[in-house]
């Protein structure tokens, strides 16, 4: 069966409403920026102990899942999966939406917000940030031109061509960015290589997590139909991919447990790290990835849109609260200057950090911008299918 | 002149242009850390390096290094940064061996790495090493992105937090950049030694070329222990201890 695609009509008063909250939120976080800029960032918690802070976390957030976003058309388009096919638009916007907010907040929370024109032009291909940068541009472009050859029907031959280059381009930026960590080798935190392949699972399911509570809402506001084949489909694979996650993040940390220079760090994410280690059992752990998988796998809540997507929402807080910990967390501990000896003055201790309202603001800014991007462009351009019922996007599926 | 641009043209004359504005651009921003005697170049063949014997080093020396670092060049003044934001381009340390319980104190500045991870991973070229072996932050091209302050393993490099108002001529700062100890490095262009150097009136601190057979750090470091910090993670500093 042809899909049609078609605008959503957004004129609704929820449309109004919506957009006017998230535009109180970016005004608000512009506000902030202002005044953090005007001042200086001693009216932020950051330090220099503390170098980044929750705007890193938001931004880093959003990067992570804004790669993971995509892989729903890279379902359809790398492996063929007809069912995903319909979703593949949504999931292109989605993917540039969450960038376009995380890079948002990044740029902002520079010293130097104002020396942008410097990044994109004095490039130290030795830094992994400099291969960000254009890891990130090319993200746009080929994402775009992957989105213009699904509209364009005379282009649909290529689309899945560029669904590959689009597939491995997001593969090399969520490498890139947990590599950011992955390559500080003189921060036992971070100094290691599963860093990037744990930020791509961490991609899997924050994108996802995002595109299904997007997709749920979008229907549900504007009143299409919805079946339960998508939606089953998507929250299964959803706990497949928290599973995943939970799994990299054992062999992280029983890998650096092994190396006796981490044990210090690793007992105070794991152990005694107070506010960490709390975030991390309750927080990562049990809310962020336990309740989901049971949200998602409990029998009795098959097919159940609230709990799917309260199972989203929980999987995106858990991932905040792991890059709370990752970014916050890893600098707080402090760095091993000296083995086989204690620091009695001058450094070490634990660094503290409180992140300010102006901060926290910008970070939250970041998600904003995103959900009100998707919201005008699906307006705009025909990125939803009128309907994705059972008999429409799965003809084989027993309901 | 008759003839019209034609578009070759056109592009010959502005590449001339643009080659000839970046030449000069450049010349301005490097004229900040350049030698001051043209004839004597920053080379390679040179490499400035400093012995710290904690030995012979009192606390007091120490708190002397600090306070000539902030005297010479202006930072520790600051009036809103609190706590850890307060910029420290030199601190005092104290460590305690763990088997033997025997502390040590030792001023920690920048180590002036050969492969310093500081520049390795700056993304816009601003966090850079001299022919000579000092690191500098070219305030120009800083963007504040504080990468660098992750990646150094001496916590050596502060971020400024706030507007700064009388600063050394020398020595420009600035709100939203990164800044650590520059080996002081105008007065080394000048032949004299850096300020905390200075400060110590004894043998306890030598400042020199490394690669210097005559000079006082060689001749010493070839006699004497001496250690890096950090020493597994091989980046070959240019800031020595002995006595740790």
């Amino acid at each position: 069966m042809n899909i049609r695609y078609e605008e959503t009509q957004g004129r609704s008063l929820g449309f109004y409403a919506l957009i006017s909250g998230l535009g109180i939120l970016i005004l608000a976080a512009l506000g902030a920026v202002y005044y953090m800029e005007h001042h200086g960032h001693y009216v932020t918690g950051m330090s220099n102990r503390i170098v980044w802070g929750i705007p890193h976390v938001f931004a880093l957030f959003l990067i992570v899942a804004a790669s993971g976003a995509l892989n729903v058309a890279s379902i359809a388009s790398v492996f063929h999966k007809k069912m995903y096919k319909p979703l593949s638009r949504l999931s292109g916007l989605v993917a540039l939406a969450l960038l376009a907010g995380g890079l948002m907040v990044l740029v902002l929370d520079l010293g130097r917000p104002d020396r942008l024109i410097i990044a994109m032009t004095e490039y130290n291909f030795k830094s992994i940030f400099a291969w960000n940068i254009i890891l990130y541009n090319g993200f746009f472009v080929i994402v775009a031109v992957y989105l213009w050859m699904m509209f364009e029907r005379r282009m649909n031959k290529f689309s899945s061509k560029a669904g590959l280059v689009a597939f491995s381009w997001r593969l090399i930026l969520t490498t890139g960015t947990g590599s950011i960590f992955g390559f500080l080798v003189a921060r036992q935190a971070y100094d290691a290589v599963i860093m990037a392949p744990m930020f791509i699972i961490m991609s899997f399911a924050f994108g996802l997590a995002f595109f299904i509570l997007i997709l749920m809402a979008s229907y549900k506001w504007t009143e299409r139909p919805l079946g339960d084949a998508v939606v089953d489909r998507l929250g299964n694979l959803l706990g497949v991919f928290v599973a995943a996650v939970m799994y990299f993040v054992v062999v992280k940390h029983l890998g650096s447990l092994y190396l006796a220079e981490n044990a210090g760090v690793e007992n105070f994410i794991l152990f005694d790290g107070g506010v960490y280690t709390q975030l991390f059992w309750y927080g990562q752990i049990i809310l962020g990835s336990l309740i989901p998988m049971a949200l998602i796998y409990h029998p009795a809540l098959k097919s159940n849109r609230s709990t799917l997507g309260l199972a989203s929402l929980l999987v995106l807080i858990g991932g905040v609260i792991q890059l709370y910990i990752i970014i916050i967390g890893g600098q707080a501990y402090p760095l091993e200057m000296f083995p086989g000896k204690e620091i009695l003055e001058g450094y070490g201790g634990i660094a503290t950090y409180t992140p300010s309202l102006p901060e926290t603001i910008l970070g939250v800014g970041g998600i904003a911008v995103a959900l009100i991007a998707i919201t005008f462009l699906v307006k705009i351009l025909p990125f939803l299918p009128e309907s994705l019922a059972n008999e429409v996007a799965d003809p084989h599926h027993k309901g | 002149m008759s003839k019209t641009l034609n578009r070759r043209d056109f592009i010959k004359t502005s590449s001339a242009t643009t080659v000839g504005v970046a030449t000069i651009a450049s010349g301005i921003t490097l004229t900040t850390f350049a030698a001051n005697t043209s004839d004597n170049p920053v080379t390679s063949e040179k490499r400035w390096g400093m012995l710290i014997d904690t030995n012979k080093l009192t606390e007091a020396n120490i708190d002397g290094m600090v306070s000539a670092c902030q005297q010479e060049n202006g930072w520790g003044s600051e009036v809103h940064s609190t706590g850890d934001q307060k910029p420290t381009w030199v601190k005092k340390l104290k460590v305690q061996d763990k088997a033997t319980g025997k502390i040590t104190s030792l001023p920690l500045m920048c180590q002036h790495c050969e492969e310093p991870p500081c520049v390795d991973v700056c993304p816009t070229n601003a966090s850079m090493k001299r022919e000579d072996g000092i690191v500098l932050v070219d305030k120009h091209l800083c963007i504040g992105c504080r990468y660098c302050m992750m990646a150094c393993p001496y916590d050596a490099r502060s971020f400024v937090h706030e507007e700064l108002t009388d600063q050394r001529e020398h020595m420009p700062r600035g709100k939203g950049t990164v800044e650590s100890c520059t080996l002081c490095v105008h007065k080394v262009d000048n032949n004299e030694t850096p300020a905390c150097v200075a400060s110590v009136n004894s043998d306890a601190v030598i400042f020199g070329d490394l690669y210097d057979a005559n000079s006082n750090i060689n001749q010493t470091l070839k006699k004497v222990q001496s250690a890096q910090i950090r020493a597994d993670l091989d980046l070959n500093t240019g800031v020595r201890y002995s006595g740790i």
